[in-house]
């Protein structure tokens, strides 16, 4: 089959940083998780690490234009999110996995991507292909058109995965994705993650520090809704190397990270 | 389109020579992508090994087709369901037509009070559309809340579709009553373009309680208590709900653009 490029997709991209944030502030709730914090990211994978509470999800919320940031500003794909007419337009080159992936029980696999889809606007004629697609992606193909209700943790988990790449995403906002795959799984997830982020944003929160060794080409360290450290995960398994509390280097490392700045704090 | 490939490029093509740069190659697959003649010629020069990797191929695709899954059929009634109604509305939906229904039988029992259809007609929309906006009762409300279509376009939708469902009832009530329609239809119109531009300021949900707390703590509780019939549903009330009606549904279109906003 043969598919025309659109002009669209061949518009050069204007925007050096994907996503960048400048003093972002996100509350959840009345607390103040993202509190200043400096950010750029570009194409590739990069992995978000932090200890619980560091204000991870709060910031996935926030770059998914869930949340409004409190203060700061924030930028996704050259636009302000606080520009209310940029937003619609904007929202249909994003794709969110949410940490807590909530779904209507009686849609079908397929009918749940598509309608992701549609909620993203995808061109009409090109939805019935791009979910298909998706749905091979992450290897659902056979449970296509089961009910959500009738699956299991990790597969629910892979058809959010699904939902969130279906309109082949400029900015890709997964949060913890890996929960509940087994580690065959994990695997498979990591070569995809690896694709996705060859023309994309991918940003992938997640608590698994060998996950981000694995697959990401940048690590993002945050703690207490600030950015500790960014740089390669070869430069954190380095550093891992010279001590730290931890299973692997890449998590002496982190620690080691996490550790340093606590005490300059 | 008038320049067939010259020979001399397709053969290079079909080998692979690196001679090709990423451009001429570009344009040769442009061309190939449009013109059945340059893809015959190709078909003809190209290599043995090649032919028969696209033989096994073919054969291995045929294999998918009558092995593989059967396409599904689509269901179009059932993408217009889920492209309008929300399934987390269906209990509140039933518990307003039950209410109504409810009213509608005390008021044929006591003609004498108050009509409780009246009372009940003005926020009978609003506990839907709070629901229908709310992070607790919208299971897929994180996914559903940054999307495009998110905000105006589906609360719109989903107001649609709560009013198409909230009015029959009353409808039918306020004609068995035999009480004239502007004294049910228009204060639910003017509640719910009220609750969507207070929403777009404090939130859809915040706006239907504090618009539909007002209408019960100021109207129907003292209506309930004293028994006295309230002027705002008198027959006389008409003209004013026709001007409150009409300035909210013109107030609510000129600050529809405040639910973009919201995130
Ligand atoms: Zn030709």
């Amino acid at each position: 089959m043969v598919r025309m490029v659109t002009d669209t997709e061949l518009r050069p991209s204007t925007t050096a940083w994907p996503v960048e944030t400048e003093q972002l502030r996100v509350k959840a709730g009345r607390h103040l998780a993202v509190d200043g914090l400096d950010l750029r990211l570009g194409v590739g994978v990069h992995g978000l690490l932090g200890p619980n509470g560091a204000g991870k999800t709060t910031l996935m919320r926030a770059l998914s234009t869930v949340e409004r940031p409190s203060g700061g500003r924030l930028r996704l794909l050259g636009e302000d999110v606080t520009n209310g007419r940029a937003l619609r337009p904007l929202r249909s080159r994003l794709g969110y996995l949410p940490q807590h992936f909530g779904f209507y029980p009686r849609f079908t696999v397929r009918e749940y991507v598509e309608y992701v889809a549609w909620l993203r606007e995808m061109p009409r004629a090109d939805i019935p292909e791009a979910v298909q697609r998706a749905v091979e992606r992450v290897g659902l193909t056979d449970r296509a058109d089961s009910r959500l209700k009738a699956l299991s943790g990790g597969m629910l988990r892979r058809v959010g995965i699904a939902q969130a790449i279906v309109n082949g995403p400029a900015v890709l906002l997964l949060d913890e994705p890996t929960v509940g795959l087994d580690p065959e799984q994990r695997v498979e997830f990591r070569t995809l993650l690896r694709e996705l982020g060859q023309d994309s944003c991918v940003l992938v929160s997640t608590h698994l520090v060998e996950d981000v060794v694995a697959a990401c080409s940048d690590v993002v360290l945050v703690d207490k809704g600030r950015l500790v450290w960014q740089g390669v995960p070869a430069d954190l398994t380095r550093l891992g190397e010279q001590g730290g509390v931890g299973d692997s280097a890449a998590e002496r490392g982190y620690s080691t990270l996490l550790a340093n700045h606590r005490s300059a704090a | 389109m008038t320049n067939h490939i010259p020979a001399a490029s397709l053969a290079a093509y079909t080998t692979g020579d690196p001679a090709l740069d990423d451009t001429a190659v570009w344009t040769i697959e442009v061309h190939l992508e449009n013109c059945p003649d340059c893809r015959a010629q190709l078909a003809a020069v190209a290599p043995e090994p090649l032919t028969a990797l696209l033989d096994d191929v073919q054969v291995m695709i045929d294999r998918g087709v009558r092995t593989g899954p059967e396409p599904v059929r689509r269901r179009a009634w059932r993408r217009l369901a889920h492209r309008w109604a929300m399934w987390s509305l269906i209990p509140w939906l039933v518990t307003i037509v039950a209410a109504v229904l409810a009213a509608f039988a005390l008021d044929r029992s006591f003609p004498e009070r108050p009509s409780l259809v009246l009372l009940l007609a003005p926020v009978a929309p609003l506990a839907g559309m709070a629901s229908a906006w709310s992070r607790r009762t919208d299971p897929g409300w994180e996914i559903t809340a940054g999307t495009s279509r998110a905000g105006l376009e589906l609360l719109l939708r989903r107001t649609a579709v709560i009013l198409a469902v909230v009015l029959p009832p009353l409808a039918l009530a306020g004609w068995r009553l035999g009480t004239t329609p502007a004294l049910w239809l228009l204060p639910a119109l003017t509640f719910t373009a009220a609750t969507l531009l207070l929403g777009g300021r404090i939130g859809v949900v915040r706006a239907a309680a504090v618009l539909g707390g007002s209408w019960f703590l100021v109207v129907v509780a003292p209506a309930l208590v004293t028994a006295d019939m309230p002027a705002l549903i008198e027959p006389s009330s008409t003209p004013g709900w026709v001007v409150a009606a009409v300035v909210g549904a013109a107030l609510a279109i000129w600050r529809v653009d405040d639910h973009r906003r919201n995130a």
